[in-house]
């Protein structure tokens, strides 16, 4: 017992940021460089924070979330709590499918077996159905339920608001285009 | 002719400057009209400034209050309250069980057990957790249920990825034993095996040791109290029976006898989404804690479990098993009680997201020491429906083969919930 108390004491260190693997600066510089990400926020909507609260299985709470992007590709950096403690988790969505999850924090004592890339590695490529549910089983964790959990809500959810920004840009395109046409014809039925 | 032109022209000059030019009265018109301005203008002027000193007092007010409330109880009630966790879990049960060797049968309805977690982060690396149990409804005495206190411990992360907890915790070993929310497993009942050769539910005051070492694989070492299997308490009147089996021996950490230590390790593999594999260990010192039976002492054991889990889509499948190595001296109280061992294995399937069925083969032996046959067995098959991520229904059917004792068969219905 006093050689197991002794051989923690000698292993005991000062962690900077308990549980942090990888922060987020560091996590965009990841996956855009050399490019600089544009940050850019979604606004939850009455409409748009009642569909994420069906997915996340608990109100949605704030104005709005913050992503990054470039091109057709969103990141999104959200904590989720998988049993006591939150999970932080970076979902890179690209053309409407999830091209990487890394959990850049992990806090509690039992689940940690998510951030392993044996296990994120599944979600890749997975998109979104449309009732909200991903197109693809995830294996879980014995044990470790809650955290699978956290982290597919949380994927689902990343997926769900690309989807947002992704359909805002068509109408916001979709309404310059109409915008245009009218103006062109405004020009040519001028006398 | 031309004089006559330009004095046609100044003449008609003049006249226009004459017309253009306000009079007396209209200038008198004009003054009185921009001094209303003037007069409105001010009005406004001062209505602006009181609206804006109010503002300052409104301003002035709501800082105040913003900072009343974060600096008042209130706020310190919400840090407490994000440090501070609370959940839990229950199960209420429905027996439909008849004997078939006996006119013995079990119809009952039973709150099983109803959970409450607290815990507490005092800071990032170290906790407090609790788990405080009702089992059977109402205890005290000649009731049927236990107040329990089945983990109280603080755990400190001294290093990254390793930790150290002290006090009352689950013993690590088994599938059940340390995740057993309702809604984890199939079956309204725990399986047997675990039930009566581990023995879950089981818990012991001590140290102990956990941490991962490589991706998926994890270490859990320390020392506990350890089991008494009292060789002088008979099970009851009716059926005077002493106490032999490992389960007779939890002392549930309630004034434990600890002349005797255990100690327990374990390592298992989870860096397979869907897959776990485990080995743990124990060495009883003594589970007759210094007492003499017949002449004889010292009873240590060893426990050796091994178990699976694999999940990989709609497929599960779970297997253990369990080994008891007890001290002969064990055998003075109960022929064959010096090996106690039991297996299982479960197989199930998802229908749906909310719908799974299971199948379960379990046999077990709290006397497998000697030649009698004192082996049961039992079969189970059930479903399970969630009605949520974590509330379930269940109901099963089991049907048990023992050659000595009652042999139940009927079914069990069950409803379960953990937040």
């Amino acid at each position: 017992m006093a050689l197991l108390l002794v051989a923690a004491l000698l292993f005991s260190s000062t962690t900077l940021g308990k549980g942090v693997y990888q922060t987020v600066p560091e996590f965009l510089t990841e996956i855009f460089a050399p490019e600089e990400p544009q940050q850019d926020y979604l606004w939850l909507t009455p409409e748009l924070k009642a569909s994420a609260s069906e997915i996340i299985n608990h109100p949605v709470r704030g104005l709005r979330i913050r992503y990054w992007r470039s091109d057709e590709k969103t990141v999104w950096v959200m904590e989720e709590i998988g049993k006591e403690l939150p999970i932080t988790i970076g979902v890179v969505v690209s053309q409407d499918n999830i091209e990487k999850i890394k959990i850049l924090a992990f806090r509690e004592s039992r689940g940690w077996e998510v951030r392993y890339a044996a296990f994120t590695a599944q979600y890749q490529g997975v998109k979104i159905t449309p009732y909200n549910k991903l197109d693809s089983h995830i294996d879980g964790i014995t044990g470790a339920t809650l955290s699978v959990r956290a982290v597919t809500k949380v994927a689902t959810l990343a997926l769900h608001y690309h989807q947002q920004v992704s359909q805002s840009e068509s109408k916001q395109a979709r309404n310059k285009q109409t915008q245009d046409k009218e103006s062109n014809q405004l020009v040519t039925e001028a006398p | 002719m031309n004089k006559t032109f330009f004095a046609a022209i100044i003449g008609l000059n003049l006249a226009v400057t004459a017309q253009a030019a306000p009079s007396l009265e209209e200038m008198w018109e004009l003054i009185q009209q921009q001094q209303a301005e003037i007069t409105q203008l001010k009005t406004q002027l001062e209505t602006t400034e009181q609206r804006v000193t109010e503002t300052e007092v409104k301003a002035e007010a709501t800082i105040a209050a913003v900072e009343e409330v974060s600096a008042g109880p209130v706020a310190k009630l919400a840090d407490w309250a994000d440090k501070t966790s609370i959940g839990g879990y229950g199960e209420l049960h429905y027996n439909n069980l008849t004997s078939d060797n006996s006119n013995e049968s079990k119809n009952e309805m039973d709150l099983h057990r109803f959970v409450v977690f607290f815990g507490h982060q005092y800071s990032d690396d170290l906790r407090f957790f609790s788990e405080l149990e009702v089992e059977h409804s109402v205890a005290g005495d000649d009731q049927n249920g236990e107040v329990e206190i089945e983990q109280a411990f603080i755990e400190w992360d001294y290093a990254e990825n390793h930790r150290a907890k002290g006090g009352v915790f689950l013993v690590p070993t088994g599938i059940i034993n340390e995740t057993h929310e309702p809604e984890t497993f199939y079956g309204v009942e725990r399986n047997s095996v675990e039930k009566n050769i581990i023995p879950a539910t089981w818990w012991e005051g001590g140290a102990m040791f956990s941490g991962e070492f490589g991706e998926g694989f994890s270490y859990d070492a320390g020392v506990h109290s350890g089991l008494f299997i009292d060789p002088t308490k008979l099970d009851s009147d009716e059926a005077p029976d002493p106490d032999y089996k490992i389960r007779d021996g939890r002392q549930k950490t309630s004034k434990a006898k600890a002349d005797d230590l255990a100690y327990t390790g374990r390592i298992k593999y989870t860096g397979i989404p869907g897959l776990e594999l485990s080995a743990s260990a124990q060495y009883q010192t003594d589970v007759w804690q210094g007492e003499k039976f017949a002449g004889e002492e010292d009873a240590d054991a060893t426990l050796l479990e091994f178990h699976t889990i694999y999940n990989h889509g709609p497929f599960g499948l779970r297997a253990l098993y369990a080994r008891w190595d007890i001290d002969n001296v064990i055998e003075s109280v109960k022929p064959g009680a010096d090996e106690q061992e039991g297996f299982y294995i479960e197989p199930s399937y998802r229908l749906t997201d909310k719908l799974g069925i299971f199948a379960r083969f379990s046999e077990w032996d709290n006397q497998a020491g000697d030649s009698s046959d004192t082996e049961k067995q039992q079969y189970d098959i059930g479903l399970n429906y969630w009605l949520d991520e974590r509330v379930v229904l269940k109901a099963d059917y089991m049907h048990e083969d023992v050659e000595q004792g009652d042999e139940f068969h009927g079914f069990n219905l069950g409803i379960g919930w953990s937040f």
